[in-house]
């Protein structure tokens, strides 16, 4: 019993129970995000050095035992700036994630479960942020309320809802036919009940696994930004900023702008083969 | 009467096809259907009564709307108050006195929800028992429905489609309501789990003195269920009465050819020679003028062709809607 009281086994088992043996992508996926969360945790004591201290005695010195990744042209350690600048590229691809999954599926239920007039509105409302390119929606309103980490959340929540209202939306609109929603009804349960317990837990599959997908795309958003200047400031550790600072530096320190892509593009191939994994797992289409 | 339970009077359902955003602002209005056009039923308490039909008769447009589960326009009496036009408060305690069984037994179970986390939700939305006596609550409920008390911890998926039918007669019945519309309840059921469920029915009809609107497609199911039968057509109840007279003695032409077309073993004597009916029923969307059954009728005249058919009157025990019986044998 007191085994069985442990919420997370139990959860697992159950999800085993309904969809059977994960497929081995899963594990993969889940390992490799397992690793950087890990190392954003724990980057005072992986990281060897301050991110941010400065050593004007050891410049743009190429990798070696002292520096395995190299300094930049601050004598700054490159393998500590890109361990802690975990923490923040993590934290931009999953607050930048969970903000519009938030109010997506939010709104997605709401315009799903009603119809009618409220559907409508949120429909057309969906259409005119659809109809700008969202890279260039994202910075014309990070332009507006100025550079930095919360004006990039901002932003990035008010453009990335859309995906999550149109899947939870289209997941709602079948589930509202189901008989068990009617029985919702006869039994007097009222719409918040029907809605968030009813029908929620069940259209929110296909937006959780496009979740995992969109954590890649804002994680690159991110660095991209910061990289342009739009994001996180210097001397932040954070991978777009370091590639950035890294560009002027290339001809003779390839390895301050070097090591920094590598580190984004295997987060994001992290993140994208759970979300393969996942989609696989749990059926989803994309 | 007194007595009466459920008083239907020319109920209708519309459902409006679907239009385009244009028309929308142009307020244009949209093409309607009529799923149920002008129906009239009464059912008295403690009676079984059947709602016969083709597919697209309306037979689950009008139960959904005697529950208003569907907007309808008309007159729904239940014990007296007229439930279209009930306020959210006494919809709610509507809701306890009047339930659903519904077709597909295993789409009106939540998926997520274990049989006993189901029952217990609906104990719970309507207070109906206090929380340290519900475990109980929901033995005695799978009890009564013939499912042993290990059920409360599976879940929808691992259950049989007549394991599922009895949990969502469970459902129904945790309210304690007078009245129930199970709506072709063992339609999708194996033939031998459709007995099953049937004498559920019934032992309960007896038990619990519950007040019943069994709509099915299968006559038979509803012979050995119901004391009274309404046979429906098109949105409209087109004979109405007991249910050995239905089953007997049909009167208007359509029942006749329903209860003709009926497979079974035995014939009642004499009634052989009644005509089959041809052809699909019309669309809802684009009824027939007259009377909406006259392209099958076997007995159509021309009256049948213009004008409507007579408002449902007595003939004989049942009552009827049809151009063949004429004011004078009103009874």
């Amino acid at each position: 019993m007191a085994v069985s009281e442990l919420h997370t086994p139990r959860r697992l088992a159950k999800l085993h129970e309904r969809l059977g043996e994960p497929p081995r992508l899963v594990y993969i996926g889940a390992a490799a995000v397992a690793f950087w969360f890990v190392v954003a945790v724990f980057a005072p004591f992986i990281a060897p050095y301050d991110p941010i201290a400065q050593d004007l005695r050891t410049t743009l010195s190429p990798p070696s035992w002292a520096h395995p990744l190299g300094t930049d042209n601050f004598g700054r350690d490159v393998l500590s700036r890109i361990i802690f600048g975990t923490r923040l590229d993590l934290e931009m691809g999953i607050l930048g994630v969970l903000f519009p999954f938030l109010i997506g599926i939010t709104l997605g239920a709401f315009a799903g479960y009603f119809g009618g007039i409220v559907d409508t509105l949120l429909m057309r409302l969906l259409d005119v942020t659809i109809a700008f390119p969202y890279f260039v929606l994202v910075i014309a309103i990070i332009a507006i309320l100025g550079p930095g980490v919360s004006s990039f959340y901002i932003s990035v929540a008010l453009v990335g809802w859309v995906s999550y209202a149109r899947l939870v939306r289209a997941e709602m609109l079948v589930l509202r036919e189901q008989d068990y929603v009617m029985a919702c009804r006869a039994l007097g349960f009222g719409h918040l009940r029907t809605m968030l317990r009813h029908m929620l837990p069940n259209a929110i599959i296909p937006a959780v696994v496009f979740s995992m997908t969109d954590v890649v795309i804002v994680i690159l958003l991110g660095s991209s930004l910061s990289y342009l200047g739009l994001g996180a400031q210097p001397p932040t550790p954070e991978w777009g900023v370091m590639v950035a600072d890294g560009q002027n530096f290339i001809t003779r320190a390839w390895w301050i702008t070097f090591f920094p892509g590598v580190a984004i593009v295997l987060a994001a191939l992290s993140f994208s083969l759970f979300a393969d994994g996942l989609a696989e797992w749990l059926g989803v289409q994309e | 009467m007194n007595d009466l339970l459920v008083d239907v009077r020319d109920l209708s359902v519309r459902y409006t096809l679907s239009r385009s955003f244009a028309d929308l602002l142009r307020r244009k209005p949209g093409r309607e259907l009529a799923a149920v056009d002008g129906a009239h039923l009464a059912i008295r308490k403690g009676e079984a009564v059947g709602l016969v039909g083709e597919s697209g008769s309306g037979k689950s447009s009008l139960g959904r709307a005697l529950l208003r589960l569907t907007p309808a326009t008309g007159e729904v009496r239940f014990d007296g108050t007229d439930v279209l036009r009930q306020d959210r408060r006494s919809l709610l305690a509507y809701r306890k006195r009047a339930q659903m069984v519904f077709q597909d037994p295993l789409a009106s179970l939540n998926p997520r929800f274990k049989v006993g986390e189901a029952l217990a939700e609906v104990l719970r939305v309507h207070r109906l028992t206090r929380r340290e006596e519900i475990p109980g609550r929901v033995a005695a409920l799978l009890d009564t429905v013939g499912l042993d008390t290990e059920f409360a911890d599976r879940r929808p998926r691992g259950l049989s489609g007549g394991q599922c039918q009895r949990v969502g007669i469970a459902r129904a019945l945790a309210v304690e309501p007078e009245f129930i519309i199970a709506d072709e309840p063992v339609s999708a059921l194996d033939l031998s789990i459709q007995a099953q469920i049937l004498n559920l029915f019934l032992r309960l009809q007896r038990e619990m003195q519950l007040t019943m609107l069994f709509i099915s497609h299968d006559l038979g199911v509803v012979h050995h269920l119901c004391q009274r039968v309404a046979v429906m057509y098109l949105g409209r109840i087109v004979e109405e009465g007991p249910a050995d007279e239905i089953f007997y003695h049909p009167k208007h032409p359509y029942t006749q050819s329903l209860v003709e077309a009926m497979p079974r073993v035995e014939f009642p004597k004499g009634r052989r020679e009644l005509p089959r009916l041809e052809g699909e029923p019309p669309s809802p969307a684009d009824k027939p003028p007259g009377c909406a059954f006259h392209p099958r009728c076997p007995h159509v005249m021309d009256a049948c062709r213009q004008d409507p058919p007579p408002s449902i009157r007595r003939v004989g025990a049942a009552a009827t809607a049809c151009h063949l019986y004429p004011e004078t044998e009103k009874a």
